[in-house]
């Protein structure tokens, strides 16, 4: 698997969807309906309750891609869908992992953990709990760095991005509706 | 006013102007089967919750209506499945309503529970649970307003009893009908494109002037749009012949100059080959189906491609097109039309397109639709029994058919110059379809003479609704293509597996057509040579307060020509071995 954001493949959509049951499920399935696969996928309520946002990461194509688009506008219940460029974006993501680290190895982890920015979250007898959010590249970084150490649990969430704010041309690229 | 939810439900369809209801009660859909007693909509109690499906999708067909079926919970819901996805592979306008246990019992695994809405989630264009009663007018109207606008489709509203059931405090509403905003403000991602863009219209336009070998692609979404009489309006101001494609038979008058017929895999030779052999493709209301392209590489290769469809993901779904229009076909090609008048106008002209005329005038005398008669004493052909039937009943007469070779003869075969006389399952090819799908069309169409045509295979799988036609007194025709096999099938085993034939043997006489037909109430008859085909079908024509089943026993080895062998591309096509090689 390419890692995020280095590989062209990876399109981000960002779906804006009524605030109803059963919506997430209807996304879901339609990429299984339609074969297409989901990379990461993050869900929350939006500034207006009416609305949730999904931001999805789609590991496709570009003909592929409008074809999921044109999909996606077919649901009820999907209000709007802009493909951000990882470019024109700021996108985040968050990774707790759990690593063995006793006594001798713990110093370095921790060391590891300030370069990035990463803080401790939780310390047992021999492992260390550590999060970090950030561009999910430098998540990719910082896990492989802590992967020698031995991670007994990771989990990150998926990401979420907004488009950037510059002065000039928006950077949201609206997905039409028309072809 | 202070109403049950039921009674609501009830009077909400009646506000549709609903006429006619296609179910089945059961246990969760009880309290609704209680109002339609005091209700002027017609029920028509179905033997199998499927037939209910394809009469409503029967009935769509024929009158542009949508139809309306309702059925209880869990197997009844699991039952109207395949209707649903038919309806919605073929963009069928259709309401179904299934009853659900009560709301503090769902997840439970109740009795008759299943997941109505997460099993229909993909062959419906929408679906709802309504969790509370005051929700039921609303929804019914954003289901009629999604199953008839836009791309057409089925959408399914699934109704707890507790909300409809008097009994309960649950089902306690008030009384409210609302308005085409209110609708339109509560579906706020569902804003259908109807008009064409008009830099794309002249581009058609100037794209229709400039070609030399142009075809018109029509599709079933001429018919959905109610399209037909500015469809032809277009061929006729451009003389551009036109193909009608299985979903689009009568959109396109067959008995036109411009006619071609149909295209695809078991199109006629000049069909196929015009499209082929066409540097323009006019692509309306079509969407590129395999069975129409063949091997997409190799489909008209030199073609251009205005593709109009009013669902944008079919535009670049399969082909590219050079000009994508979407929007209501109706619209589109009356915009289209006063584009190429203003070219005209403004002193353009069309090319010389004479040598291309009569290539195709050429391909149509050399390749007719043929086959070999049969010899006294030979079996029965099913293309005789459809020409003489097509003769003998009127030009309006709807037809219905199943799937398989009887469906395809029948599509061939048949004259249709008319819209909405051909009712048959395309996308989905569901097996059995016709029965149901006939007696849907006679009550929406009961001034109609209405022909079911169908394979012995295919009525083996819903038969018993002609128990219901008798009842209800639906007095639909049906012709057995009776070859005692899985015709397709075997034909396909016949042509790809070196005549292996495995499975496809059912039996000319078991059941007993006539005898299974009688039982149900209906006239049954039996042909078995070309000498008896025109009084059993005249005696059949002149029956008209029961249902009739005319057994025609046919040829078992009669194939479908011509065809384009699966997968390979339409310059392949085969015709019928008398004609010998195709032309190239």
């Amino acid at each position: 698997m390419a890692l995020p954001g280095t590989d062209a493949r990876h399109h981000t959509l960002v779906v804006l969807v009524e605030n109803k049951a059963g919506v997430l499920a209807r996304v879901s399935g339609l990429f299984a309906r339609r074969g297409f696969n989901i990379f990461s996928l993050a869900v929350a309520p939006t500034e207006d309750e009416r609305f949730s946002r999904i931001t999805i990461v789609v590991d496709v194509a570009s003909s592929p891609l409008e074809q999921i688009t044109k999909q996606l506008y077919k649901l009820i219940n999907v209000v709007k869908i802009s493909e951000l460029d990882p470019r024109d974006s700021v996108e985040r993501e968050l990774m707790l992992v759990t690593l063995r680290a006793d006594i001798s190895a713990r110093s370095q982890v921790i060391e590891l953990v300030n370069l990035f920015e990463g803080r401790v979250v939780d310390v047992g007898h021999d492992e260390l709990t550590v999060s970090l959010d950030g561009e999910p590249d430098r998540l990719d970084d910082l896990e492989g760095l802590l992967r020698p150490f031995g991670i007994v649990e990771l989990q990150r969430t998926g990401r979420v991005a907004l488009p950037k704010l510059e002065r000039t041309a928006p950077t949201l690229r609206p997905v039409r509706r028309t072809a | 006013m202070a109403i049950d939810g039921g009674r609501a439900l009830i009077r909400a369809l009646e506000m549709e102007g609903v006429e006619v209801i296609f179910g089945l009660p059961g246990g969760a859909i009880l309290p609704v089967y209680d109002p339609i007693i005091d209700s002027p909509i017609r029920h028509i109690l179905v033997r199998h919750e499927q037939g209910a499906g394809h009469m409503a999708e029967g009935f769509a067909h024929a009158t542009g209506r949508p139809g309306v079926c309702m059925v209880t919970s869990g197997p009844a819901a699991t039952n109207v499945v395949t209707p649903l996805c038919d309806a919605y592979m073929d963009s069928v306008p259709m309401v179904c309503i299934t009853g659900q246990v009560p709301f503090s019992a769902i997840g439970t695994d109740a009795f008759q529970e299943c997941d109505t809405v997460g099993i229909t989630r993909s062959v419906t264009k929408h679906n709802e649970l309504i969790t509370e009663a005051q929700e039921i007018p609303l929804m019914v109207r954003q289901a009629f307003h999604l199953a008839t606008t836009g791309r057409p489709g089925p959408v399914l509203l699934d109704v707890p009893k507790d909300i409809v059931d008097p009994k309960n405090p649950r089902s306690q509403m008030e009384w409210y009908w609302p308005s085409d905003d209110e609708v339109a403000a509560s579906l706020p991602g569902y804003r259908p494109t109807t008009k064409g863009h008009p830099k794309m219209v002249r581009q058609a336009a100037e794209l229709i002037l400039s070609s030399r070998r142009p075809v018109i692609y029509a599709g079933g979404g001429i018919l959905k749009a109610r399209a037909a009489e500015a469809l032809r309006e277009l061929a006729e101001l451009c003389d551009i012949h036109v193909v009608t494609t299985l979903m689009a038979r009568g959109a396109f008058p067959d008995d036109h100059r411009l006619a071609l017929g149909m295209p695809g895999m078991h199109g006629n030779y000049t069909s196929v080959t015009s499209m082929q052999q066409s540097d323009l493709l006019i692509a309306l209301g079509s969407r590129f189906d395999d069975r129409v392209t063949g091997k997409v590489d190799g489909f008209a290769p030199d073609a251009k491609i205005i593709h109009v469809d009013i669902d944008p993901a079919e535009l670049g779904k399969v082909r590219r097109p050079d000009v994508p229009i979407v929007g209501d076909c109706r619209l589109v090609i009356e915009e289209l039309v006063r584009a190429v008048r203003d070219l005209l106008d403004g002193g353009a002209e069309f090319p010389d397109r004479l040598v291309w005329k009569q290539t195709i005038s050429g391909w149509q005398e050399r390749f007719p639709l043929t086959y070999q008669q049969s010899e006294p004493g030979e079996a029965l052909k099913p293309q005789y029994v459809l020409e003489r039937l097509r003769d003998a009943t009127p030009d309006d007469t709807i037809v219905a058919s199943g799937v398989g070779q009887h469906q395809m003869w029948t599509s061939q075969y048949w004259k249709f110059n008319h819209p909405y006389t051909w009712v048959n399952s395309g996308g989905l090819g569901t097996m059995g379809f016709s029965v149901p799908a006939a007696i849907g069309a006679k009550v929406g169409r009961p001034d109609r003479m209405v022909w079911a045509v169908d394979g012995d295979g295919c009525f083996q799988m819903t038969a018993q609704e002609l128990v219901t036609a008798t009842s209800e007194r639906i007095p639909i025709k049906v012709a057995i293509l009776n070859n005692a096999y899985l015709g397709m099938v075997r034909q396909w085993q016949e042509m790809f597996y070196d005549e292996r034939y495995s499975e496809v043997y059912l039996s000319p006489d078991l059941p007993d057509y006539k005898l299974w037909a009688e039982s149900m109430g209906c006239v049954g008859m039996r042909v078995e040579s070309p000498e008896e085909v025109d009084a059993a079908i005249q005696k059949a024509n002149e029956i008209d307060d029961r249902p009739v089943v005319i057994d025609f026993r046919t040829d078992a080895r009669e194939k479908v020509y011509p065809m384009v062998p699966s997968g390979l591309s339409n310059d392949q096509i085969v015709t019928d071995p008398s004609q010998g090689e195709g032309g190239h």
